[in-house]
């Protein structure tokens, strides 16, 4: 019945729908409130024993192939999960290493796969390092640079927005090698070499750092498939906003619920304040924006691997997400009145969320702006 | 019935394929309208009930109905092909809408086997137009306060009141009416009955209102002693609100078992890219405009959103947590997204957004500016944008009433 250029399609796999409910219960439980602010004091940022917990209930190798020790399923099962932790506001390197196992698919030698994605699954974490001081999203544009020397790699540059390098086991680099775009592999010999500062960043529940290439070496082993690595980069990009937008539509819920439950709750002038259209209907709108992420996200999903039509509905989820949550987020803040612009009210930690959410792999404009070569 | 193979599914269609292909009338004279709300004038009005009878009696609609009542006794599946098939080929609307959608299915779903007779096939062949009589002019979105009264005389019903936004209200044989029975009740509600009275009768008088794109549709109809025959009434004395309620269902497709067919041409985001390739803005196709092209994705984007909502509807596990939010929200959401897409074909016309219709210059006759007029049909009828987000608010949020 649907024109599927124009209304994309959506679905759901009985594993997405098992895991669905897993996640749901397994992340209430282990991240309430009070949790993830004792976390937000914690160097580290996340519960080592929460994440090999996760390990072992097979959610970081969701995606991996049966062959390299995971569920070879795909990462619209992924998206259920990020989708609760995002919902309780969890942190930690699953996010990150599910995406290094992605790149390690797309590009990664024989060997790289077979040493490393076992590792993945079982709960080792690892991390991407694409984004650059300039700030530009294209996974393209690398001013980092590999240089070939003595049968081996330097490297020179300075990555930023690097989440959980110093647990990493292993950290995949975008670089420049002789005019074209390439991946390195820094095993932790390699990442114990470089410069790492811890950046303050505006979402507290992160762990962000600026990693100074310069003066790194590698062997040749560590470069992944070169012939691949643009398509690659194009696939993390994809893959990245999946999981962004997954989690910013779990966490937007959680802010909605928040705020309704204060709407309920207080009193001004003898009545709910949530009786007030004003605050009611701005509400309802936040409802809807995030009703509506929620089916791009599952359809972003679904589609995920349909080549073209895939990029265009994970690139739409993308866009609308961003500022939905911003939106009931925003809202949720001037809600809770006084005590919303207290650093003790919730309202910060989900728009704080929101605003490192939106800017992770590509703004709302960013994607519009290939949407629109895309499909006008 | 068990459910129809694929082959049986696809032979139809292609029959009801061929069918339309040869027999969608080419374009009259005059203006058709784009909606049921919108038949201004009697050549409308004819040309359009001549359609509806001629897919009627072609098998296209009532598919799903019962075959002793006129209907075609088929599953529902057939007649979404039929519907799909008059969208492919650009048929002109159906024009008893309110029968075949609303008051239809309510009478099929609770009236008796006398009234099923007497009124489906009436419905389907366009012979019996329908129309409805909720609102009235003081009590536009309190529904539960309807005023006009209806006073049991001896075998009778007597009407006294006014009823206003009444769609084919000149020209409709029949209406389903909401109207006070019972005074002094517990509540607003428990008054209310609900009824289903023919229009030309002594006592009720149609006058047409001009809509504010200067063209006719509605009527506002006066009550002034008209007599009923007794078994006008649908249901028990005092049911009128559930009952209502029940119809409201019908019309925001909250609830199936409607006839089917077209009943709205929405120009979509479809048509608006197709309008921004032929529009100029600064000497070149607005398309190649950085700021139209960023608008026209936000307005793509949400025009899946809707329709990727209205496909979640039927997987319960993304539903589980609050189950009637997307069918709540359905009429809101598209409602208003329609008047903004039509709003933002105008503004990419340049300085020919200002031209209307019947100006020759006019890009596509004014089609834009009508249709962006005409939205706010949808976003004030059947409950405004504003009443919808109360119900959000409230039955789907549970937010304390306003």
């Amino acid at each position: 019945m649907f024109n599927e250029g124009r209304h994309g399609a959506i679905g759901l796999s009985d594993e997405q729908t098992e895991l669905l409910e897993s996640a749901t219960k397994y992340c209430r439980d282990k991240s309430p409130i009070e949790t993830v602010r004792r976390l937000i004091e914690d160097d580290l940022g996340h519960d080592p024993a929460v994440f090999a917990e996760m390990a072992e209930l097979g959610w970081l190798g969701i995606a991996i192939p049966e062959s390299y020790g995971g569920a070879g399923l795909d990462l619209a099962e992924v998206v259920p999960v990020v989708e609760q932790m995002g919902r309780n506001l969890m942190g930690g390197p699953l996010l990150a290493t599910t995406l290094t196992a992605q790149a390690l698919l797309a590009a990664g030698t024989a060997e790289q796969k077979a040493s490393i994605l076992p590792e993945l699954a079982a709960g080792r974490p690892a991390t991407l390092a694409l984004l650059e001081p300039h700030a530009d999203w294209d996974p393209q544009h690398i001013d980092c640079q590999a240089m070939s020397a003595d049968g081996g790699i330097t490297l020179r540059g300075t990555k930023v927005f690097v989440t959980d390098a110093p647990i990493a086991a292993w950290m995949i680099v975008s670089v420049m090698l002789e005019g074209a775009p390439a991946l390195v592999l820094l095993d932790p010999e390699a990442i114990a070499s470089c410069s790492i500062r811890r950046e303050t960043v505006i979402d507290e529940t992160r762990r962000s750092y600026r990693v100074a290439l310069d003066g790194v070496r590698l062997s040749e082993s560590a470069l992944l498939d070169v012939s691949l690595a643009g398509a690659a980069l194009e696939r993390i990009e994809l893959a990245g906003s999946l999981l962004a937008t997954a989690e910013m539509c779990g966490a937007a819920v959680s802010c909605i619920d928040d705020t309704l439950k204060y709407l309920v709750d207080r009193k001004q002038f003898g009545r709910p304040i949530g009786s007030y259209q004003a605050l009611k209907h701005p509400t309802v709108h936040a409802h809807l924006g995030i009703e509506q992420a929620r089916s791009h996200l599952y359809a972003a999903a679904h589609s995920f691997e349909s080549g073209r039509e895939g990029e265009i509905a994970v690139r739409m989820a993308k866009a609308h997400t961003g500022p939905a949550f911003g939106f009931a987020a925003d809202r949720a803040i001037q809600f809770h009145g006084g005590f919303g612009f207290t650093y003790e009210c919730d309202a910060q930690l989900y728009r704080r969320r929101a605003i490192w959410g939106e800017n992770q792999h590509g703004d709302a404009l960013y994607h519009r702006r290939k949407l629109a070569d895309l499909i006008l | 019935m068990s459910s129809p193979s694929r082959t049986e599914l696809e032979e139809y269609r292609k029959q009801a394929s061929a069918w339309f292909a040869e027999n969608v009338p080419p374009e009259p004279d005059f203006m058709l309208p784009l909606t049921f709300m919108e038949v201004g004038t009697d050549e409308q009005f004819d040309f359009l009930c001549d359609w509806q009878n001629k897919v009627y009696e072609a098998g296209y609609l009532g598919a799903a109905w019962p075959e002793e009542y006129g209907g075609g006794g088929l599953d529902q599946a057939f007649q979404n092909i039929a519907t799909e098939q008059m969208r492919i080929h650009g048929s002109p609307i159906m024009l008893n809408t309110i029968g075949l959608n609303w008051a239809g299915p309510l009478i099929l779903d609770m009236g008796t086997h006398e009234q099923r007779q007497r009124y489906i096939k009436g419905i389907l062949s366009a012979e019996d137009i329908w129309c409805q009589g909720f609102s009235e002019p003081d009590h536009g979105s309190d529904l539960g306060n309807v005023q006009t009264r209806a006073v049991r005389e001896g075998d009778e019903w007597v009407f006294n009141g006014t009823k206003i936004w009444t769609t084919h209200g000149n020209h409709a044989k029949y209406m389903i009416m909401l109207a006070r029975s019972i005074q002094e009740t517990a509540n607003k509600y428990a008054g209310l009955s609900f009824f289903l009275i023919p229009m030309k009768v002594p006592g009720v008088e149609a006058v047409p209102i001009r809509k504010l794109t200067g063209e006719y549709g509605f009527t506002e109809t006066f009550f002034t002693d008209a007599r009923m025959p007794g078994d006008c009434l649908m249901g028990q004395e005092g049911q009128g609100w559930a009952i209502a309620m029940r119809t409201l269902e019908y019309e925001r497709s909250a609830r199936g078992g409607q006839a089917g067919g077209l009943s709205i041409i929405v120009p979509d985001a479809t048509d608006a890219i197709d309008l921004a390739r032929r529009a100029r803005r600064g000497g070149r196709p607005a398309i190649e405009d950085p700021v139209i092209r960023d608008r026209l994705v936000e307005l793509l984007i949400e025009d899946r959103g809707n329709s990727l909502c209205f496909q979640r509807q039927r997987l319960a596990p993304l539903n589980q947590e609050r189950p009637f939010s997307l069918g709540l929200s359905s009429k809101l959401m598209n409602t208003e997204l329609i008047r903004r897409l039509n709003e933002f074909t105008i503004s990419m016309q340049g300085a020919k957004a200002a031209y209307y219709m019947g100006e020759p210059d006019a890009i596509d006759g004014g089609l834009s500016q009508r249709a962006y007029l005409n939205s706010f049909s949808a976003t004030i009828g059947g409950g405004t944008s504003q009443i919808q987000a109360n119900i959000v608010g409230e039955h789907v949020l549970g937010l304390p009433k306003s």
